[in-house]
């Protein structure tokens, strides 16, 4: 256990030091992304507005509020791309990281989260600015605090999880961007990254439950927005948990059987 | 008439190297059909709330959706792939091999790269468009179509001028790869007409970052929207930023020290 509590701080240490030499490049990076969620904005609140007021239970103030927390929770949704997986596979990198006495998932898991820290501290002056141009409607109890805190973490496992199944699919064939492409897509529409789940149709909600997309995404933001009771607060966090864990065995699972086909190339 | 030719042939040696990889078309398919999917869907949750937006109607919001996936396309094949490795040769100072050509060299380096794939998203486009016409009960004249290529040419060259201008920051500033996302990521604004956004964002998707003149004003076009003084008003502005690129590529260029060719 101290084994492995150890990697992951110095491997974090490792990363929020690498990270932090480039705030400009992270700056424009995360910059760049600040282009979605405010088109989407602009868009529902002027549909919000010709409605008089409101739309599927979001008022412009709310839904700034949504697309402001979207910002941060896009940002712990970032993981090892599964394209990162094909690269890794094809060129023969996972040589490398096979030598070492550890799961080379761990490595990436420590490396995002270090770079995590990062992405927070460099979100908190742009979340500023972008309240103070949208004025969002956020009053969070401590509670919601507290789990939103929690759940952005399990969100950014969760994504992990599912990123690096689909990343693993590279171990039988290379050809894999059609697929990952599909995947993406399906995230768009059942994440509440789109838009707020509340604004799709009722079949599209009721399936968004059984994906992993909403949990790590809609989720996490309508904790902090949405005034969800107590209980669904932590029906939430337990699905979070399902997901995290069942997703972790699964992974180690699919693991064993593929790494005995993975036939390095160089590296 | 030497730079025509010049033209053409990188045209044609970018078609045969497609050629070469025909999955690829596929894939592209399968990533074009995907993206009018996923707006398809996004307009029809605004438009399930309600009837209008803006001024727009759904019709004409699809027309935009249609020269919004045709100028994307011309983008992605034809502007992007030259402007990135152009990029790349600035920072590892291969642009050498351009500039001992006895050609122009902003013209060498505007028409090396060509992605022929790219343009299903200028077919499936223009299929969209088409069906935003017809919805709209074909109202579409001589005027207002010369209006909507005119407009989309000059939408395309101040999107390829913006472009330039952004690379030729590379002649500066050596890392400026995430500046070219930050395009991508303003150039979605494009789907939807400028004019829902509010004043300092609209303006900004006019003046300096074209996306208005690449897409709304086209689409303006072929809804009866647009007026002569905004056709005169985007010749102007292209005319003006086609000088300007000009003069900034050309500091540029004087600024180039071909540090490890």
């Amino acid at each position: 256990m101290k084994r492995y509590f150890d990697f992951y701080t110095s491997m974090m240490r490792v990363s929020v030091l690498e990270q932090w030499q480039y705030p400009i490049a992270n700056y424009f990076y995360m910059i760049g992304m600040l282009a979605e969620p405010v088109i989407y904005m602009v868009v529902w609140s002027a549909v919000a507005e010709q409605q008089g007021g409101s739309v599927g239970g979001y008022t412009p103030g709310s839904l700034a509020a949504y697309y402001i927390v979207w910002t941060l929770v896009r940002q712990m949704n970032i993981a090892f791309t599964p394209y990162g997986w094909e690269w890794r596979i094809r060129q023969g990198r996972l040589s490398m990281s096979l030598l070492r006495p550890m799961h080379p998932l761990h490595e990436d898991v420590a490396f995002f989260a270090g770079w995590k820290v990062v992405m927070i501290i460099l979100w908190i002056p742009l979340a500023l600015v972008l309240s103070l141009i949208f004025k969002p409607d956020l009053n969070p109890t401590l509670l919601d605090g507290v789990i939103f805190f929690v759940a952005i973490w399990m969100a950014y496992l969760i994504r992990t999880v599912t990123l690096s199944l689909l990343g693993m699919v590279t171990f039988w064939t290379t050809r894999v961007s059609a697929l990952f492409e599909l995947y993406f897509a399906a995230e768009l529409i059942l994440s509440g990254r789109l838009v707020p789940l509340s604004l799709m149709p009722d079949w599209v909600q009721r399936a968004a439950w059984f994906f992993p997309f909403r949990w790590a995404f809609g989720y996490p933001i309508e904790v902090l927005v949405g005034n969800m009771s107590v209980n669904d607060l932590f029906i939430g966090l337990g699905m979070q948990f399902v997901w995290v864990f069942f997703g972790a065995v699964f992974v180690s699972q699919i693991w064993k059987i593929a790494i005995r086909r993975f036939s390095a190339v160089g590296g | 008439m030497q730079g025509f030719k010049l033209a053409f042939n990188y045209l044609r040696i970018g078609i045969m190297n497609e050629f070469q990889y025909r999955a690829n078309l596929y894939i592209q398919i399968l990533q074009t059909f995907i993206a009018l999917a996923t707006g398809l869907i996004g307009l029809n949750l605004v438009f399930n709330q309600v009837n209008e937006l803006g001024g727009w109607g759904k019709a004409d919001l699809l027309a935009v959706m249609g020269v919004f996936t045709i100028t994307g396309g011309i983008i992605r094949s034809a502007i992007q792939p030259n402007m990135e490795r152009l990029m790349d040769e600035i920072r590892e100072g291969t642009l050498d091999y351009i500039l001992t050509k006895p050609a122009d060299a902003q013209l060498l380096a505007s028409v090396r790269e060509y992605r022929l794939w790219q343009n299903t998203d200028v077919i499936i486009g223009t299929i969209v468009l088409i069906v935003a016409m017809s919805q709209l009960g074909w109202r579409v004249d001589f005027w207002s179509s010369l209006g909507f290529t005119s407009t989309l040419v000059m939408g395309a060259i101040m999107v390829y001028c913006f472009w330039l201008v952004i690379t030729s920051a590379a002649f500066w500033f050596v890392r400026v790869h995430e500046i070219a996302n930050l395009f991508e990521g303003l150039y979605a604004a494009g789907r939807w007409p400028v004019d829902i956004y509010p004043n300092w964002l609209r303006y900004g998707l006019t003046f300096l970052v074209p996306v208005a003149f690449a897409v709304t004003v086209p689409a303006s076009a072929l809804t009866g929207r647009l007026s002569l003084q905004s056709w005169l008003g985007a010749l102007a502005l292209t005319a003006v930023l086609a000088t300007i690129t000009r003069v900034i590529w050309r500091l540029g260029l004087r600024n180039y020290s071909g540090a490890s060719a």
